[in-house]
């Protein structure tokens, strides 16, 4: 029941997503009237952002259950959030460098417009604790998603990109809307507090709620690109322009991964005091395993698959699924520790992971390929380039002295802690494995080719700033990461908006 | 005492390299007027300051220590030590998440951050002959250092294990970028090798974490701070022997222990000769070295369930090494390097197999053997070199003859086949002496089979001796070496080769007649360390 103090406090607190359809409309309009600028709507996203950001960071401590339970404004929120954000906005700032997008289209309006657009619902979606919103919020960043992929429409692949990711999102919104209407016949509810207290009450079936349980995980599967639900990743990562494909890496994972907590938590957890280490789940069901076999068969299939690749943008693709594998392996603990190793990874994966696709969109725009030979000699041609290459390659490998190191080292802390140790030592192998495809294409920048340093690539020092701005933090947290610890404990203490 | 005084030598020591790699990063490349690459002069020579002061450290710290404390488990009687928080942080289900800076040496790391100071100086001087991407090799070559020197020093888990892993990169690097025609497979075969171990060591590093509540190495070798519900709390249970064994084979792989061995010999025949030199002489000490500060005394109970296993091994790869090395001497393409990789499989054997018989005077020649192979293989890794540089040719079968071309050369060579041998009045002989008397008491049949391999190294040292140095001088090589490498004025060994050969002999020579020196540093820690592992392991008795 909705009265009117709550109204006006959910508004209140509704702040940053209003700032972004706002940003969102005064985007679409100025872009229209000032026909000569090229980037205006990509400046006015930004202005957009940076204000939701400073909105969102006063939100910092608010506990609240806004518009009658249909959304939860927490810290936990407010981390991903952050992490979308921060996607958003460095990914609009890549955008402006991207040749592929400037060939394509005289003007980009519609393109930061969506990129808005996305950002909206998928704050939507981090923040929602209702199933209809849930699914609302997928499918309003999934629309937005699907155009983006397509962006450069010449381009056949692109084309190709983006019906495929129509027709497989489609399918699995689908099933998650089944398994959602399922979930409601059981429980009578669409509210995952409501949801929780029936549960905790009444004994359901378990064979019905481990169906819509399922089916549920396949629409947030979907999102985090998990196996068996990882189909459109690799066609789309390879066709869509390389800005839309690293967003898609970060941003929407995130997105997909908060939501997927988020259900777990505040729908099956039992809230019974005494449960603290792990969380005891409603209904009989032991989603721990069912999580955890998620992440053996993503991340074995992420990176047995990325050892074959030679497009630079596929390998990525197959690599980020074999992350999402390594996340779903702190999800499967279930517990406080597992979700900050979540939080802790993603800042650390965000930097890495767009540091690197953004030297494959620089690679991309001097030589118009992006296939693994390309980098033949990249050591010698371009070597600050080069070397920041390889500090993301070696950070998302997981190897110390980088922030990646400290990202697994969280998440298999997490897993260990919690007596599974089965799966830490498929996890540690996985990571030997990723080695081998990441050390490739260090090789071929430094190995192979060195001929080839008499042509030097010569990149604007704009650019080389920003990669260095990726590069360097990436290193620095691998040595000093207290203050992330920190704050992802904070956004993990305060979890459920109760 | 400088002990005691506020210098944080072993930060120095460590991080040293760093301010070399910034400087050799800013030196500008351009040419002197005689056109030569003035850039590449000043980074070789900031190599060799750098290291030499390094060396300068480290007898600075050999003569500053003082042998009477033992160290090994007793924070107290460490010495240098260095303890800052690093990081902290608050986590609601395991408590404080302490990661310390937390570094100190005992008797049984000085003897290895002496023999590292040593080999990264000596091997500066071969690395002149790299021509390419100079500054590259110098940046990694000084990483390198650092991370060694590093892993000697750190008395954190945490700290130790980032060290560990910092070697690799480099490593990587300087085999894959300067190495020989398979460079790119034995680059990418170390790495994924070294890092299936070091993987099972972040596992069981977080394990102990989690039971200890601390990343102090020193703390997880008591009993009492392991919680008795944590994963390896209480003694001998299943899951601290599977955790001991994770650590073992990880440090295994580096010593490298048959079966885990494969990659020493692709790594060390595709090297490049100073990296061989680096390889042989240090990396492969930190294997183990590991098992001694962190393997053993962390799962004493394990240890000892393992013991025989372990010795086994042990003698397995002494002689398995030692046939190896002998049948370069039959098959296909007779490489001089890859002969002296087995023989340093074997010689390694002999060090796991002093450590596996638990007494003091075995352990004692086990670490004494670590330091001697150090300095020994380094030095036949160089002599290789030599000849490599003038010839182009490591095949045993090209040559013949060389001593009456190259005889300053066969007298060094001599010393240090002699002192592979472990003939008596060098340093090997008393290692292995030392190793044999601890091993008998505890596996005399395994020692008396190990002690056979002495003759088959003496078999193949010998042989290799006689090919290269007696018999004819093959007709290509009648006239002077190969005259496009100005750099050697003489045929014979020159004045940089010198530079490196001729204090590592003298140490060899030195070390056999007097062997106090080394022997004195760490008899006080062993002595502790067999005290901490007494009660768990099988010492026989004579």
């Amino acid at each position: 029941m909705m009265d009117i103090s709550d109204l006006i406090k959910s508004i209140s607190l509704f702040k940053p997503e209003t700032t972004l359809i706002v940003t969102f409309m005064l985007a679409m309009i100025l872009d229209m009237a000032f026909k000569k600028s090229k980037n205006i709507a990509g400046y006015i996203a930004i202005a957009g952002l940076v204000i939701a950001g400073i909105f969102l960071f006063q939100q910092t401590g608010v506990n609240y259950k806004a518009f009658a339970n249909l959304l939860v404004i927490d810290s936990f929120g407010q981390f991903m959030k952050f992490i979308v954000l921060m996607s958003s906005l460095i990914i609009i700032v890549f955008s402006f460098f991207s040749n592929e997008l400037h060939n394509a289209h005289t003007k980009l309006g519609e393109y930061y417009t969506l990129i808005i657009g996305m950002t909206f619902g998928m704050f939507l979606l981090v923040g929602s604790a209702n199933l209809i919103m849930i699914y609302v919020a997928i499918e309003t960043m999934s629309i937005s998603s699907y155009v983006l992929a397509g962006y450069t429409r010449e381009v056949k692949r692109a084309s190709e990109a983006s019906l495929k990711y129509v027709i497989f999102g489609a399918v699995s919104s689908g099933i998650m809307i089944y398994g959602i209407s399922i979930l409601f016949g059981l429980t009578g509810s669409l509210n995952l507090f409501e949801i929780n207290q029936f549960l905790s009450v009444n004994n359901v079936a378990t064979l019905p709620l481990l169906l819509s349980g399922l089916m549920i995980l396949s629409g947030f599967g979907y999102k985090i690109s998990a196996v068996p639900f990882h189909f459109w990743t690799p066609d789309v990562y390879e066709g869509a322009p390389v800005t839309i494909t690293a967003y898609l890496s970060v941003a929407s994972k995130a997105a997909g991964f908060a939501v997927l907590l988020r259900f777990f938590k505040t729908g099956l957890l039992d809230s019974v005091p005494g449960t603290s280490e792990a969380w005891q789940l409603l209904g009989n069901i032991d989603w721990h395993y069912v999580i955890a076999v998620l992440a053996v068969l993503t991340m074995t299939l992420g990176n047995l698959v990325a050892v074959w690749q030679t497009n630079m943008k596929r390998l990525l693709a197959y690599s980020s699924i074999a992350h999402a594998g390594y996340l779903l392996m702190a999800v499967s603990v279930m517990n406080d520790n597992g979700v900050s190793a979540v939080l802790i990874y993603f800042v650390f994966y965000m930097l890495m992971n767009l540091g690197a696709f953004f030297v494959v969109q620089l690679i991309a725009n001097k030589l118009d390929s992006e296939n693994i030979d390309e980098y033949n000699g990249l050591g010698y041609r371009s070597p600050v380039l080069a070397v920041c290459m390889t500090v993301f390659l070696i950070s998302l490998a997981g190897l110390p002295p980088t922030s990646g190191f400290i990202g697994k080292l969280y998440v298999f802390s997490s897993v260990i802690n919690s007596g599974y140790i089965w799966l830490a030592i498929i996890g540690v192998l996985n990571s030997v494995v990723s080695l081998y495809y990441y050390a490739k294409i260090i090789r071929n920048m430094y190995l192979r080719d060195v001929e080839s340093a008499k042509t030097k690539l010569v990149f604007s020092p704009v650019t080389i700033a920003i990669v260095l701005m990726l590069a360097i933090p990436s290193l620095l947290f691998g040595v000093y990461f207290t203050p992330i610890v920190e704050w992802a404990n904070y956004s993990m203490n305060i979890f459920v908006g109760n | 005492m400088l002990g005691t005084m506020n210098f944080p030598i072993l930060t120095w020591i460590t991080f040293l390299p760093i301010l070399g790699i910034l400087i050799i990063l800013l030196v500008p490349s351009g040419k002197d007027e005689k056109g030569q690459e003035l850039s590449k002069k000043i980074i070789r020579w900031v190599a060799v300051g750098i290291t030499f002061v390094q060396l300068i450290l480290a007898l600075v710290i050999y003569l500053n220590y003082n042998p009477a404390l033992a160290g090994v488990n007793n924070l107290k009687t460490f010495q240098f030590v260095e303890k800052m928080s690093w990081i902290t942080a608050t986590l609601p289900m395991v408590g404080n998440i302490n990661i310390e800076y937390f570094m100190g040496i005992d008797g049984i790391s000085v003897p290895m951050i002496l023999l590292t100071a040593i080999i990264c100086f000596v091997a500066v001087f071969p690395s002149f002959g790299i021509k390419k991407a100079v500054k590259g090799y110098f940046a990694m070559y000084l990483m390198l250092d650092l991370a060694m020197m590093g892993v000697f020093c750190a008395l954190d888990f945490f700290l130790f294990y980032l060290f560990w892993e910092l070697m690799l990169l480099p490593m990587y690097f300087l085999i894959g970028v300067w190495g020989g025609p398979r460079k790119e497979y034995a680059a990418i075969k170390f790495f994924i090798y070294t890092l299936v171990g070091s993987v099972f060591m972040l596992l069981v590093m977080i394990g102990l974490y989690h039971s200890t509540g601390s990343f102090n190495i020193i703390e997880m070798m008591n009993a009492a701070n392991f919680r008795g519900d944590s994963i390896f709390g209480g003694l001998n249970t299943t899951i601290r022997y599977v955790a001991f064994m994770g650590l073992f084979i990880g440090f295994a792989i580096k010593v490298p222990l048959f079966p885990f061995h494969t990659w020493l010999p692709d790594a060390h025949v595709e090297a490049p000769t100073p990296i061989s030199v680096i390889l042989a002489g240090v990396l492969l000490k930190m294997g183990a070295y590991g098992m001694i500060r962190i393997a053993f005394p962390i799962f004493p109970d394990a240890f000892g369930y393992f013991q025989t296993l372990i010795a086994w091994l042990g003698m397995v790869s002494i002689v398995y090494g030692a046939l190896c090395a002998l049948g370069q001497h039959k098959v296909g393409k007779r490489d001089f390097k890859k002969l002296i990789a087995y023989s340093s499989v074997s010689h390694m054997g002999l060090v796991i197999l002093g450590l596996a018989s638990m007494r003091p005077e075995g352990t004692v020649g086990a670490i004494f053997q670590m330091f001697n192979h150090g300095i020994i293989t380094a030095m036949l890794f160089m002599i290789v070199g030599v000849i490599y540089d003038r010839a182009h040719t490591r095949g045993l079968d090209d040559f013949g003859g060389l001593a009456k071309k190259m005889p300053i050369y066969t007298g060094i060579m001599a010393v240090a086949f002699f002192a592979a041998i472990g003939l008596p009045g060098m340093s090997g002989f008393i290692s292995e002496v030392l190793v044999f008397l601890g091993a008998f008491k505890s596996y005399p049949v395994l020692t008396i089979i190990s002690g056979l391999s002495i003759i088959l190294g003496a078999a193949y040292m010998l042989w290799a001796l006689q090919k290269i140095f007696f018999g004819v001088l093959p007709e290509k090589w009648q006239g002077p070496w190969d005259p496009t490498r100005l750099i050697y004025k003489t045929d014979d060994v020159n004045g940089l080769e010198m530079v490196a050969l001729i204090p590592l002999a003298f140490i060899l020579i030195f070390l056999g007649v007097y062997p106090n020196p080394i022997l004195n540093l760490m008899t006080g820690s062993v002595n502790q360390f067999i005290e901490i592992m007494k009660p768990f392991v099988y010492i026989g008795g004579l």
